[in-house]
């Protein structure tokens, strides 16, 4: 554990956040480095393709194709009647919070919290031969405004900076679904500019976001002294011993030749596991489908589009230089084909943008699985621990029984063995200490699980009805655009 | 010289067993009017091609037809016949009247090689069948073409009567080595004359000459970019029915996990996509046949004429040439402004339809999805 003393007030500056302490009063680290929730930061970014979303609308898709989604009463209320498409008017909203994110957003401590602006900055501390080649890193700007401030806060933070918090929300909230946080090669490659930012801040931001509302329960958590030490598992070759004892207790777990103690007997998880199972497999699939619908339906607006040019362009040759009435007539004609299949390109376009918008809702839920995995596993290895120390006692009470009665068998005592007895007694009451905080560790993590699986299943429902909403209403509403009274000839 | 008489295009509609049935069909192709003119002595020759049936197996397999001719005109050996008759053996009647009649427009046949493996789909078939019937009733209303001999012999010659043009069954009745070759040559010598823009020497051509050609090479690029177009579309539909299909499938699977309430919404939305799959994979095959084929037509006449406009004969009897070309021009131009007219309608209609189904049909689920969230 870190012991240096927190920098108070320093949290505006660009310290390296590694040299922030982490200890119990975690509320202090929280608001010097500021996670954030941003549903606005998904929305201000133009829909190109960030590789960690899957989703890849054309490059050619500009700002002016993201527009409101309608409501509900408005395509309710169409029917065949003229409907004035705010579609039309496609403005880029930079704050476009749907309303799911907007609701679970109000109950946050945090009002919004923004990722934008990467920058190119110099290593502080390098030195290059050749000037004008040191590296370099990018810094994003984040903006957050917690409720009650008056002010909102901003930082710049690296990419380093969110590995190390996300790190540390994984050690603090195990059991938890912590978001994953974006993959390093998806920010190398935007490193050269060559991507556009969004990919990483989004993903970045949906982590933060679902940082952001972990609930606050390692405030007060006692620091106890050495059974700390091995409630963790072990890890980062700190402990080798304990490292090959818990392998060598998993083996025997996997094998069955030994029953072990302590079973994962809770039926209702082993049960709720078998179902996400099946859930992500058919999540990937039904994701996979959604992109080949999103590239179809791009592709339908690209050829609408080419074929309005083609029929401008006879149009236009055939009203050059007519030489008989009938190319007249057929340059009419084709040009109600021509206007009628570009507003049919454009709609087709309209809609992918908002198909994109709702159907991501796939995406996040595939990721959201990540984290139910990551929590599953520690649990696992929390069972392991327990299972291990048990193990660990079982041994060594057999031994003490061993010495005690070959010790017996000896008149007058044999001191060196009792000697030995004692001191395994000794370890006994440490091993004991152990096994009840591991087993603590364990009760508290499955809590997790519990909750956080079940705060899953109620948002699941609200997150996908709410989905499908939305990609039906929109559905509706750009066929709507097309009526006849376009394509009446 | 004259082009083919008026023909209506007939409008394809795909019944529930996939079959192609005419939505209309021309007055001189009616069965009623067939009729009327029987009963009252006008002369009338009436030709269809049907009943396309795939013959042999492997690489030799092609696609016979069944050619019926009724007619009331002396000329013929009575008044109804039918005969079998492949893809090549309208390949021979078309070189035998390119032949015969140099000044006219000999009506377009559709393209010989297809891919192989296209070459037995369903549509092809039904689009090449369709395309042989306009192509030998263009012919049959043609005040001049309609006399040939040829066209007699095509319509009647039944296996037996192969007289000295009778070949093996492979190559279709009517080849004979040496006609092949010489087709070869003129179709090769046309082609490539036109592509290497060898024309005869330009001293004896008119500005308003050079104009007609300009005119036609032009205006077979643009009809061809909007056909290639037309076919992507055609494509787009399937593809986009085709990702619904999947998409659906995906949905309801999905739904499947969650149960209760949420697994009835899935399974509707995932049940809409499924039909409206359907639907669009009708719309691609309704664009196919009353947009795209009539565009193709169309590029497919604008080529013919293409040729005959940059060929040798022409550019040597231009003076005369153009002038009759201008009126064959005007009165073609005015013909294939009523088939793309009517193709374009078509588009409209389908495109128009479609939008307002997709629109009726996820509609139509909004009310079960407000209910389930306000619940």
């Amino acid at each position: 554990m870190m012991s240096s003393t927190p920098a108070a007030g320093d949290g505006v500056g660009d310290g390296d956040m590694e040299s922030l302490p982490l200890v119990s009063e975690y509320a202090s680290v929280a608001s010097t480095f500021d996670p954030l929730l941003s549903a606005s930061a998904a929305a201000a970014s133009p829909p190109s393709s960030p590789p960690g979303r899957g989703f890849t609308p054309s490059n050619t898709m500009s700002s002016s194709s993201f527009v409101d989604p309608p409501s509900y009463a408005d395509v309710a209320g169409a029917g065949a009647d003229a409907f004035s498409p705010r579609s039309a008017s496609a403005s880029p909203h930079s704050s476009f919070a749907s309303p799911k994110r907007s609701a679970r957003a109000a109950s946050s401590e945090y009002e919004h919290i923004t990722v934008s602006d990467p920058e190119t900055e110099a290593e502080p501390a390098a030195t290059s031969l050749v000037p004008g080649s040191a590296p370099t890193y990018i810094s994003y700007l984040v903006t957050s405004l917690r409720r009650g401030d008056g002010q909102p806060t901003q930082v710049r933070r690296r990419f380093r900076d969110f590995v190390t918090l996300a790190d540390r929300l994984a050690e603090a909230f195990r059991g938890h679904f912590v978001p994953p946080r974006p993959d390093k090669n998806t920010v190398e490659s935007q490193a050269e500019g060559k991507m556009p930012l969004p990919g990483s801040t989004d993903v970045a931001s949906r982590m933060l976001d679902g940082a952001a509302r972990l609930p606050r329960q390692l405030l007060g958590e006692e620091t106890v002294a050495a059974p700390q030490d091995v409630v963790q598992p072990a890890k980062g070759g700190r402990d080798l011993l304990r490292i090959f004892k818990e392998l060598k207790q998993s083996m025997v777990t996997d094998w069955a030749g030994v029953k072990p103690p302590l079973v994962e007997e809770d039926r209702e998880f082993l049960e709720k596991k078998q179902k996400l199972q099946e859930w992500e497999q058919q999540l990937t699939s039904a994701s996979q489908q959604a992109e080949a619908l999103v590239k179809a339906q791009q592709d339908m607006g690209d050829t609408m589009g080419a074929l309005g040019l083609a029929f401008i362009k006879l149009t236009k040759f055939e009203t050059e230089e007519a030489m008989y009435d009938s190319q007249r007539i057929r340059a009419a004609d084709s040009k109600c084909i021509a206007t009628a299949a570009v507003k049919a390109s454009r709609a087709c376009r309209d809609l992918n943008a908002q198909t994109v918008n709702y159907l991501d809702t796939l995406h996040d839920h595939l990721s959201i699985m990540l984290s139910v995995h990551t929590a599953f596993a520690d649990r696992a290895s929390a069972l392991l621990t327990v299972q291990t120390l048990m193990s660990d006692l079982a041994s060594l009470q057999s031994r003490i029984e061993k010495l005690e009665a070959a010790a017996s068998k000896i008149f007058g005592g044999d001191r060196a063995r009792l000697r030995k007895v004692e001191e395994l007694k000794e370890t006994i009451r440490a091993t004991e200490d152990a096994k009840f905080c591991a087993l603590r560790e364990y009760e508290r993590i499955k809590e997790n699980n519990r909750s956080e699986l079940h705060r899953l299943d109620r948002e699941r429902k609200e997150d996908f009805l709410e989905m499908l909403k939305g990609f039906v209403t929109s559905q509706c509403y750009v066929s709507v655009m097309l009526d006849s009274t376009d394509l009446a000839m | 010289m004259r082009t083919w008489g008026p023909l209506k295009w007939k409008i394809l509609v795909k019944s529930k067993d996939g079959d192609f049935m005419d939505k209309e069909r021309s007055p001189s192709q009616s069965p009623r009017s067939s009729a009327a003119a029987v009963a009252g002595g006008a002369p009338f020759l009436s030709i269809s091609v049907t009943d396309p049936v795939k013959m042999g197996t492997g690489v030799q397999a092609y696609i016979s037809y069944r050619v019926i001719t009724k007619t009331n005109l002396p000329e013929f050996e009575g008044p109804e016949k039918i005969v079998i008759r492949r893809y090549s053996d309208f390949e021979w009647l078309h070189a035998r009247l390119a032949e015969k009649y140099k000044g006219i427009f000999i009506p377009p046949l559709p393209e010989k090689n297809a891919v192989e493996k296209f070459r037995f789909s369903k549509e092809f078939i039904e689009l090449r069948r369709q395309a042989l019937d306009l192509f030998i009733n263009r012919i049959a209303s043609h005040p001049e073409l309609k006399q040939s001999e040829d066209l007699r012999t095509f319509l009647q010659a039944d296996e037996e009567q192969r007289m000295d043009r009778a070949r093996s069954y492979e190559t279709g009745i009517f080849k004979k080595p040496s006609d092949f070759l010489q087709m070869f040559k003129d179709v090769q010598s046309k082609v490539s004359d036109v592509v290497l823009g060898k024309e005869k020497p330009v001293e004896e051509s008119t500005p308003e000459y050079e104009k007609l050609k300009n005119y036609i090479f032009e205006l077979e690029n643009h009809l061809a970019e909007a056909q290639k177009q037309a076919f992507r579309l055609v494509k787009r539909h399937r593809e986009l029915g085709q990702s619904l299909a999947d998409f659906g499938k995906a949905i309801k699977l999905l739904g499947a996990c969650e149960g209760d309430l949420m697994e009835k919404v899935f399974s509707e939305v995932g049940s809409k996509s499924e039909m409206l799959s359907i639907k669009l994979q009708r719309e691609a095959d309704n664009l196919l046949f009353n947009f795209e084929e009539p565009l193709k037509d169309y590029v497919r006449a604008v080529q013919s004429i293409k040729l005959k406009v940059g060929s040798e004969e022409a550019t040597k009897r231009f003076e005369h040439i153009v002038r009759l070309m201008n009126e064959e021009l005007a009165r073609f131009q005015e013909q294939k402004t009523a088939d793309i007219g009517l193709a374009f309608h078509e588009f409209a209609k389908g495109q128009a339809k479609l939008a307002k189904d997709i629109a009726d049909a996820w509609r139509s689920i909004l009310p079960k999805l407000e209910a389930c969230s306000t619940s």
